[in-house]
């Protein structure tokens, strides 16, 4: 289960002690509800079935009939159009509707009111809304924390960190500075860039144009396309077992690539040991 | 102690504490009234941290955001699963960290650098020998440029053992795997810039593999070159690349992506 907000937590508890507040107030609530505080829903739900039962006992009697029959329509609504028919229809209507019915109800409907429509409609359509906009409509609700402070503090202690580390490296390291670029003079090996090591370990293997050009590019392409070929649509990893696999040799391929041009090649770009014969590389 | 000086001492202390309060107070007095000020106010929006009066409140937690530039950036509210650093290890954002530290220290080396065949390793020379704290921005520029390739990396490989790939960020990795591209090559045309014997020759090599492209590979070196080989002109032409045009592009790139990463939903689920 996901975990509740503290505010929300909060402002049940504090319901929650209102409700037992007026439960403790009203005691025959209170001996028939036994659990009382654990229960806040049919509590709320007691008071409003105590208040819905006077309606339906007063319908009932004013009414004289009972109509569960129509499909559960209220009573009062069923007297109320009733009537409306049978004034439609003509003047007796009031006889038959008359009987022991003396609520509030009747006063409103009978005589038309005097600012009807043309076909004596009482209402008057103003807008179709659609039901999405005016329907609560609810989301699965995600378990959401404010930006600030959460994820600002962790950032900032980030950018902090990463700074003081790049700062200090800088002060301990010095950049690589050779003598003046001459044309002339080929350092041997001359190696590209750490990153690039990959593709000229390849060169020592294939063609240049394999190794330069068609390799890297599809290795790029693929990568381009891994979302549209992987239509799976789960993340966990047991799930994946593939997609992980092949990104997995994809990476140790080039990481493996790179570290042998790095450090086991040599002078004429020829392989050896770093052990033996030092290390020819620069960042 | 206080005690065994007596009345001169305990005079003396109420003196100084008297003095002491009332600066407390003034202070206090000034503190609030530039606290209070049109200026700091019309400074600091509602809700701002530093604004005079902040208190730790839902509405102002959500103020620091929603009524400041941050909001171009991040929410008002994230998941909490997405906060967790053993989650995202900061990746993404410390990429975008230090492109900001390489901008800034690329800005201070471009004051003293000219991109010409016969200036340009001198004005290293002299960055690093008479300009305060030269060697250590040329430094930090550089170290901070080979992490960032790593970060750039590290984070893609973070985004794809996730599956943050998926529906509906396909297209956001792709701008990602074009950012990746672009990073490379940023660091790429900045590792000519000093014009020594290693720039030379690792740019040789990789060009060299440039020229092997199929159907127009000599037009392809030709244009990053300028010329038939390494020379004054590619130095000129890299050097545009690597402080003007590679920083535009991939600063609209890093718009769209991390505009994306909010359209699409935030960073993607728990696994």
């Amino acid at each position: 289960m996901t975990e509740l907000p503290d505010h929300l937590k909060k402002r049940a508890a504090e319901r929650r002690a209102q409700l037992a507040k007026a439960s403790g107030d009203a005691p025959e609530e209170a001996t028939t509800d036994a659990a009382t505080t654990d229960q806040p829903v049919a509590e709320v739900a007691a008071p409003v079935a105590e208040v819905a039962a006077p309606v339906a006992a007063a319908a009932e009697a004013g009414s004289g009939q009972i109509t569960d029959d129509k499909g559960g329509v209220p009573a009062h609504l069923l007297e109320r159009s009733r009537k409306r028919k049978a004034a439609l229809a003509g003047g007796e209507g009031e006889e038959v509707s008359g009987g022991g019915v003396a609520t509030a109800v009747k006063a409103a409907p009978i005589a038309a009111p005097t600012g009807t429509g043309p076909d004596g409609h009482t209402q008057r359509l103003l807008t179709v809304v659609k039901s999405g906009s005016i329907q609560q409509t609810r989301g699965e609700a995600v378990d959401k924390v404010h930006t600030w402070p959460h994820l600002l503090v962790v950032e900032f202690a980030a950018t902090l960190a990463c700074s003081a580390m790049v700062l200090i490296f800088s002060a301990l390291v010095r950049a690589p500075l050779l003598g003046l670029a001459d044309v002339n003079q080929t350092p041997n090996p001359s190696k590209a860039p750490w990153y690039f090591l990959g593709l000229q370990e390849l060169l020592t293997m294939f063609h240049p144009m394999v190794a330069g050009v068609t390799i890297p590019g599809m290795g790029l392409f693929l990568l381009m396309i891994a979302p549209y070929v992987d239509k799976t649509t789960s993340n966990r990893p047991e799930d994946r077992k593939f997609a992980i696999s092949v990104f997995t040799i994809f990476l140790m391929f080039w990481a493996v690539l790179v570290i042998i041009g790095s450090f086991f090649r040599g002078a004429g770009f020829n392989f050896v040991f770093p052990w033996n014969d030092g290390i020819f590389f620069e960042l | 102690m206080a005690s065994a000086n007596g009345s001169n001492g305990s005079g003396g202390s109420d003196e100084s504490r008297g003095i002491g309060t009332k600066l407390r107070a003034r202070s206090k007095k000034l503190g609030e009234q530039v606290g209070n000020s049109q200026v700091m106010n019309s400074i600091f929006r509602p809700g701002s941290i530093f604004r005079h009066g902040y208190t730790d409140s839902p509405r102002n937690r959500s103020y620091v955001v929603m009524n400041s530039v941050l909001y171009h950036l991040h929410p008002v509210k994230v998941k909490r699963h997405a906060v967790k650093v053993s989650y995202t290890l900061c990746l993404g954002g410390l990429s975008f960290f230090l492109f900001i530290l390489l901008t800034v220290t690329g800005i201070f080396l471009m004051f003293f650098y000219r991109p010409t065949e016969a200036l340009a390793w001198n004005n290293i020379q002299q960055l690093e020998t008479a300009v305060w704290f030269g060697s250590m921005v040329r430094n930090m520029h550089r170290w901070g440029a080979h992490l960032m390739v790593l970060t750039v990396f590290l984070h893609m490989s973070r985004v794809f053992y996730h599956g943050a790939y998926k529906a509906p960020r396909e297209f956001n990795w792709v701008i990602g795997v074009i950012l990746l591209t672009l990073t490379l090559m940023l660091s790429f045309t900045g590792y000519l810039l000093p014009w020594d014997q290693l720039a030379l020759w690792a740019v040789t090599v990789g060009t060299n593999m440039m020229g092997y492209t199929p159907v127009f590979g000599g037009q392809v070196r030709y244009a990053l070159l300028g010329s038939k080989e390494i020379s004054g002109d590619t130095l000129l032409r890299w050097y545009t690349l690597h402080v003007l045009l590679l920083p535009f592009v991939i600063v609209i790139f890093m718009a769209v992506h991390f505009w994306r990463v909010r359209k699409d939903g935030g960073i993607s689920g728990p696994l």
